[in-house]
């Protein structure tokens, strides 16, 4: 594997500096946030790959703003908008992935909402492209953002059932009478 | 478009015409409408107030079926999110799970990866100038492009047997190394090839009418290009110099020349419809320089790390972004350290573009929304997964 080998060296210093800068950079965020929003930022939060803040749903709008707005931030960009669910400790959770174009800066902003009455602070007047983004994450985990201007599902058509991507969410057996269930030709029931 | 008309409610009404606002359907079966998606425009006249776009059938669960197959069973799924430009599409799949395994690839299936993506890469930028010149009404240009997009995908096919939905990448390298004489074969086709952007050059970009339908239509601020979050082509030409193989290298990038075509009002202003269409022109010649480095500088050594068959990453969460012909495309993956993914997210560039068009709406004329949907290169099923 002398290829393996070669590789190697050069990503692993740029991983590694990077990393050094960041964690100075999301400390001091995280201070800047604390400072104006005091109790509704919580940690830094360490992963295998990268740290995230982690906010309160009704203080998002308000850290966003913030962040947008701050010289020295200026996160102008909304790249992600993810959801996921975890039953097991009954939260879903929204990331947030914003970038920063004026700085070439990345910040992963977590905030967790409980799986029984999800409701968390829209961000679409921040940034627009947080539009589409939390409609997806309504019809897909059906989590509800507050001051959204039009919270409706995008995906799945309007009378569907359910958030097909919630860990407990059952697959209706059909849908205006159409099947959802294929047979397989080889005689084995399809499905898991 | 600056016609000023009075709205009445009541019809015939003293003092001239009285007009009303048409509720007009378009799609989702529609030549021009890249895909299966529909607009629903409010229009008066030919000016269009408002136009929604209706997205969502084309919606496949892939992000579920993620959820459902396991790591390296999801690979020819990504195929499926862009099958226009299947490779970008593997490779950032191929990174999220690298990334969260730890796996290291080996440089000559970095350099496999970047000559097969890169060929994708003018394989998806001759079908959107093809398309675009026959959404605006040029129908010989689309044949031309088609042509050599046709070459490509031979070459593809060479590469990995499939012509569309490749499946050629794997976690931790490629499926198989390049065939015999491969690279001689591509560089005969780029010798081919280059000579023929000119002419495309000629045939489409600076035709008087091409121009005039094109020139300062739906132009697009800077601001507002980072504030709807458009990635890729459609950023560049709106004059953010911005490009994830250059400015947030991923793979062996950092090892070829090449620069990022960026908008610059050439015929009307900067981020209109012309420039997104010129972007991607000049990034074709980009994308060829690219192979032609990669194939002359191709290392030795082997195209697939060991990984193992039940490949179970440790627990964790990785946001993977990738320069796809439409642009960065965004992955959050998370594991919880099982043989199956625990979530997947895709943002893909053609979602931010379709977001856009609504605010963009008024006061174009309903032929524009066409040109304006060609202009963003959109691809519906990678819209809706």
């Amino acid at each position: 594997m002398a290829g393996a080998a070669e590789c190697g060296g050069g990503s692993v210093a740029l991983v590694e500096l990077s990393r050094v800068e960041r964690d100075m950079e999301i400390a001091a965020i995280r201070r800047l946030l604390h400072d104006k929003l005091g109790a509704a930022v919580g940690v830094v939060e360490e992963g295998p790959h990268y740290e995230s803040i982690r906010i309160d749903d009704d203080a998002v709008e308000r850290a966003a703003m913030l962040l947008r707005d701050t010289p020295e931030l200026r996160f102008d960009c909304l790249s992600n908008l993810s959801g996921c669910d975890y039953p097991g400790r009954g939260a879903i959770d929204i990331v947030y992935d914003l970038y920063s174009y004026e700085f070439d800066r990345s910040l992963v902003l977590r905030v967790s909402t409980r799986r029984g009455d999800p409701l968390v602070d829209s961000v679409e007047r921040v940034w627009p492209a947080a539009n589409w983004l939390e409609r997806e994450v309504f019809d897909l985990l059906g989590v509800r953002f507050r001051g959204h201007s039009d919270l409706r599902r995008i995906l799945l058509p309007e009378d569907w059932v359910g958030h097909p991507l919630r860990k407990d969410y059952v697959e209706p057996e059909q849908y205006h009478g159409i099947s959802t269930v294929r047979e397989s030709m080889l005689g084995i029931r399809s499905g898991s | 478009m600056s016609v000023e008309i009075e709205f009445t409610d009541d019809h015939g009404s003293a003092g001239g015409f009285a007009t009303e606002e048409m509720t007009l359907n378009m799609g989702p079966q529609h030549p021009s409408t890249h895909g299966v998606l529909r607009f629903v425009v409010k229009a008066d006249g030919e000016v269009m107030r408002r136009a929604v776009p209706d997205v969502g059938y084309l919606h496949r669960s892939i992000e579920k079926i993620a959820e459902k197959v396991g790591w390296h069973g999801f690979m020819p799924y990504t195929d499926r999110v862009d099958y226009v430009a299947a490779m970008t599409c593997n490779q950032a799949w191929a990174m999220a799970a690298e990334s969260l395994g730890g796996v290291e690839v080996p440089r000559r299936a970095e350099y496999c990866r970047v000559i097969a993506a890169e060929l994708g890469r003018i394989c998806s930028h001759l079908l959107a100038f093809g398309a675009m010149g026959m959404d605006i009404g040029a129908f010989t240009p689309f044949t031309h492009a088609i042509r050599e997009r046709e070459m490509i995908n031979d070459l593809l096919e060479e590469l990995c047997g499939a012509r569309l939905t490749f499946n050629y990448l794997r976690i931790g390298g490629v499926a198989w190394d390049l065939p015999p004489d491969y690279a001689h074969k591509v560089l005969r086709f780029l010798d081919r090839f280059i000579p023929l952007v000119d002419e495309f050059d000629d045939l489409l970009s600076n035709n008087k009418i091409y121009i005039e339908r094109l020139a300062d239509v739906a132009v697009i601020s800077p601001e507002m290009a980072i504030a709807y979050n458009l990635v890729g082509p459609n950023l560049r030409a709106s004059g953010v110099d911005y490009d994830l193989r250059r400015d947030r290298p991923y793979s062996v990038y950092p090892d070829f020349d090449f620069t990022v075509p960026v908008g610059k009002g050439t015929w009307g202003s900067v981020g209109d419809c012309w420039e997104r269409y010129i972007v991607r022109l000049h990034e074709m010649r980009e994308s060829a320089k690219i192979v032609r480095q990669a194939l002359e500088g191709l290392p030795g050594g082997p195209v697939i790390a060991k990984v193992r068959r039940n490949f179970k990453p440790p627990a964790g969460e990785v946001h993977i972004r990738v320069e796809t012909p439409r642009g960065d495309q965004s992955w959050y993956v998370v594991s919880d350290g099982s043989e199956r993914p625990y979530r997947v997210h895709i943002r893909t560039g053609s979602f931010s573009a379709m977001s856009i068009i609504e605010s963009l709406s008024n006061g174009l004329m309903i032929a524009d929304l066409v040109a304006l949907i060609a202009s963003l290169d959109v691809v519906a099923p990678e819209v809706d997964r």
